[in-house]
């Protein structure tokens, strides 16, 4: 069992969660995720390091369906089945010249630990933050203390620049093209922000989440299509080169499951509902 | 020994076979001729004492016949079901030549299993030598390696990057053949002789390789847990699966019992398996029990089968039709699978293996309507590690190069089972891990004598 020593509610349905994880912890590197699972019944879902502190790591998600919900009800002091990592390559840090680290939605929360270990190889780092509105930005202090600049996007203009991080993106690459560019999101994000580089054969990575199973590269759920080649995501990846990416088999093969998806929301809903009546039954 | 009606077994995961009973047992153990020189022996690669385990259990005296089994073999109840004995011990008793050889399997089983019923005894372990092994992977091979090593005395150390233990013994062959609780309560002796199981570790990421390397000894037991793909059109449309992904979305995450159980799979109600060995068996059955009617396509004959004996026909009888001399090229649908289209194959001269080769028959394509594809057409090493191990000698076909003894190109680190030999048998992989841990303990004894 790996503890949660705390468990925040930092946005809107997006959790910010400590473990206890030496083994994860001790080698884990910017890129890296782990694969975990609440219970006995739980599926094995794929989060992100967000960051390493101590023995324990972080992990920011989304409670998008019944998993993520499921983990996002629990508190500090309870505990996770199993934790499984780091899994994956970690991101290819090297000595570029000047590196844009670009995030959307709760794809920010990758970020902060690509920008830091950017910096540390000798990088000049700008990072670039969207979210749909101001309430939804996450991270923000922590990312701009790890780049040399930062620039904060809201689609509806409620902060910072009124627009994507594409447009930002686009401005910088006709004015002083930065050598490296990550864009870690929503697929769709990731694709359409990845086409602005493309014309400047910039190298653009982007951190790929296919539905996955093992994450040890025993089963080829997360198998995606990347310069006309299938890979395994969780050992050939996550992150791969954006302009080789199949960003639409990619979006096919995250629907596959949409039906169960559905049904075993509504049966939480449903099982958790009950639950709390019984609860005030016995109030 | 009996067999649970096909109607029946196909609405559960149950298992098939039902064992014999202590009569039924007595009585076939007492058919064994007792050679002088039992080429059954021979036949099974961890060298059990057949004819005398044989003679105690028609003597009725089960607790010392499973003695006698466990001084070779830690995992009885195990291979007592999913040996082909047919291949093996059975296929070189002298009683088959004649008539029908001796049920050793079967009897093997049913020994394990009464010792289970009736209290287990554990063999003596060694007194501590302070010396640390680390064992990478916990399938048959690592299982096998680690019992040896501890009950020398070693202090060893099992590596898995699943949640649980047993490898392919765990999620890649169903419960129908092997029930879990078989598997989890032999894993528990080895256990239970000091072993320390750490899972959840990715070795090469959890644990990095220079950490690994400073183990007075490393067996690589990682399997050949890679899964192979056709590479034909329409391959990663959704409801496309390797047999990997599909069994161990059943065997480990239950996928059968959702949404009890969190994890989905593709509810289909018709399917192609591709391949016709042990794996594309077990994901035709898993698919049966389903609900779904099964195609089993290949590209050679019946006869050519790879499968043992024994499944084909369980699968027969369970109603999964096969389509022989026949060749997926494309799969058809998007974005799900809706069909798979083939070419009928024709034999010609035998290929080096001795088998007619197949060649397609021009204009001969046919398509199979399904909304599940399961490939089941092999598996290598999985690279991760073994990549990651600066100077380990790679074989051609991503097998790590070990000589008779599980040595590897690098000085104290052995490699046993599929990892070494490409996908092969549970009693293989568990014959050379006996053989490689043998080697390594050796190695750790001179380097006590010296220092
Ligand atoms: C390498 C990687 C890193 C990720 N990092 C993060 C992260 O840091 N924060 C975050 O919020 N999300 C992350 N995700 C996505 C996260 O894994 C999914 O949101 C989660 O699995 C959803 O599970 P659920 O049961 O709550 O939702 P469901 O209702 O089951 O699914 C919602 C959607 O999530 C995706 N999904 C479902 N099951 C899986 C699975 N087993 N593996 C991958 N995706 C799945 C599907 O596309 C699905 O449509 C990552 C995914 C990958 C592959
Ligand atoms: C579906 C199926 C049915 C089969 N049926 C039969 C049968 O009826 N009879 C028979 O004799 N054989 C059968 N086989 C073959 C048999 O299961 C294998 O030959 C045998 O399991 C090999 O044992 P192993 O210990 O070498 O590897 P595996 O059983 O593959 O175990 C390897 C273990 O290592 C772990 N691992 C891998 N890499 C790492 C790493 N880097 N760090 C930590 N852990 C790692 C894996 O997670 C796995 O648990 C079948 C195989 C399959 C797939
Ligand atoms: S371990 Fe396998 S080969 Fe050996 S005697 Fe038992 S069933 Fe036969
Ligand atoms: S070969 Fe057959 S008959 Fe002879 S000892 Fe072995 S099991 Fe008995
Ligand atoms: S998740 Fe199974 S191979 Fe990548």
């Amino acid at each position: 069992m790996y503890a949660i020593t705390r468990a925040t509610e930092i946005a809107d349905k997006i959790f910010e969660f400590w473990i206890t994880a030496p083994h994860v912890a001790r080698h884990a590197r910017a890129g890296q995720f782990v694969v975990l699972r609440i219970d006995e019944q739980g599926e094995r879902i794929p989060l992100t390091i967000s960051a390493v502190e101590d023995d324990r790591i972080r992990v920011v998600f989304m409670a998008v369906g019944k998993t993520t919900t499921q983990l996002s009800s629990l508190r500090a002091g309870d505990a996770i089945r199993d934790v499984a990592g780091p899994l994956g390559k970690p991101s290819e840090i090297e000595r570029y010249g000047t590196c844009m680290v670009i995030g959307g939605g709760v794809g920010i929360a990758c970020t902060p630990i690509i920008a830091q270990e950017l910096k540390e190889a000798g990088n000049r780092v700008v990072g670039v933050i969207g979210a749909r509105n101001e309430s939804l930005l996450i991270l923000e202090d922590e990312l701009r203390a790890a780049c040399d600049e930062l620039v904060v996007c809201t689609d509806d203009g409620s902060r910072g620049f009124h627009g994507f991080p594409a447009d930002i993106l686009k401005q910088r690459l006709e004015e002083d093209a930065p050598e490296a560019v990550w864009i870690i999101g929503p697929a769709i994000m990731m694709k359409i922000t990845s086409g602005a580089t493309k014309p400047y054969g910039v190298k653009t990575f982007v951190s790929l989440n296919p539905i996955m199973v093992d994450g040890t590269g025993m089963c080829g759920s997360c198998r995606v299509t990347v310069g006309g080649e299938t890979k395994f995501a969780c050992v050939d990846g996550p992150e791969f080169d954006a302009h080789l990416v199949d960003f639409d088999e990619l979006m096919q093969r995250q629907r596959i499951y949409t039906a169960q998806e559905k049904e075993a929301m509504e049966r939480y809903h449903e099982h958790t509902c009950r639950c709390a009546e019984g609860e005030a039954r016995h109030e | 020994m009996s067999k649970r009606p096909a109607q029946e077994r196909i609405r559960d995961f149950g298992e098939v076979d039902l064992g014999l009973s202590a009569e039924e047992a007595v009585a076939e153990a007492s058919r064994c001729l007792q050679c002088k020189k039992p080429t059954c022996v021979e036949g099974c690669p961890v060298t059990i004492d057949i004819p005398q385990f044989l003679e105690q259990i028609a003597a009725g005296d089960f607790r010392e016949a499973a003695r006698t089994i466990k001084q070779e073999n830690m995992l009885p109840a195990i291979c007592g079901r999913v040996c082909p004995q047919e291949t093996q011990c059975e296929g070189v008793c002298i009683l088959g030549v004649k008539d029908r050889p001796i049920s050793i399997g079967s009897l093997e089983r049913f020994v394990a299993d009464w010792e289970y019923d009736h209290g287990v005894e554990l063999p003596g372990v060694a007194p501590s030598t302070g010396k640390r092994v680390a064992v990478v992977g916990s399938g048959p091979a690592g299982l096998t390696a680690a019992a040896e090593l501890a009950r020398a005395g070693h202090s060893v150390t099992i590596f898995e990057s699943l949640h649980e233990a047993g490898g392919v013994l765990t999620y890649g062959i169903p419960s129908f053949r092997l029930p879990k609780d078989v598997v989890a309560r032999e894993i528990e002796q080895v256990l239970a002789l000091g072993v320390d199981l750490k899972l959840n570790h990715l070795v090469g990421r959890s644990v990095p390789v220079d950490e690994l390397l400073g183990f007075d000894a490393v067996v690589l037991g990682t399997g050949a847990g890679l899964p192979y793909f056709m590479r034909i059109e329409g391959e990663n449309l959704n409801g496309v699966y390797s047999a990997n992904e599909y069994l161990t979305r059943v065997n480990l995450m239950h996928a059968d019992r959702f949404p009890d159980f969190d994890t989905p799979v593709v509810r289909a109600s018709r399917v192609a398996v591709v391949g016709a060995g042990n794996v594309a068996m077990d994901a035709a059955r898993v698919a049966r029990r389903l609900g779904a009617k099964v195609f089993l396509v290949y590209r050679r004959r019946e006869e050519d089968f790879p499968a043992r004996a024994a499944e084909i026909e369980n699968a027969k009888e369970e109603g999964i039709e096969f389509v022989t001399c026949a060749n997926p090229v494309r799969i058809l649908g998007g974005p799900t699978v809706t069909g798979i289209e083939c070419v009928r194959m024709e034999m010609c001269e035998p290929d080096r293996s001795g088998r007619p080769t197949p060649r397609p028959i021009e204009g001969s394509s046919f398509a199979l309507d399904v909304d599940v594809v399961i490939e089941a057409i092999g598996q290598g090493p999985n690279p991760l590690l073994l990549h990651l191990i600066p100077g380990l000698a790679i074989g051609e076909r991503g097998n790590v190069e070990v000589d008779d003894e599980g040595r590897t190109s690098l000085a104290r680190v052995y490699a046993a089972g599929d990892v070494a030999t490409g996908a092969a048998t549970v009693i293989w992989a568990m014959g050379a891990a006996k053989q490689a841990a043998q080697r390594a303990a050796r190695a750790i004894e001179k380097m006590l004598e010296e220092s």
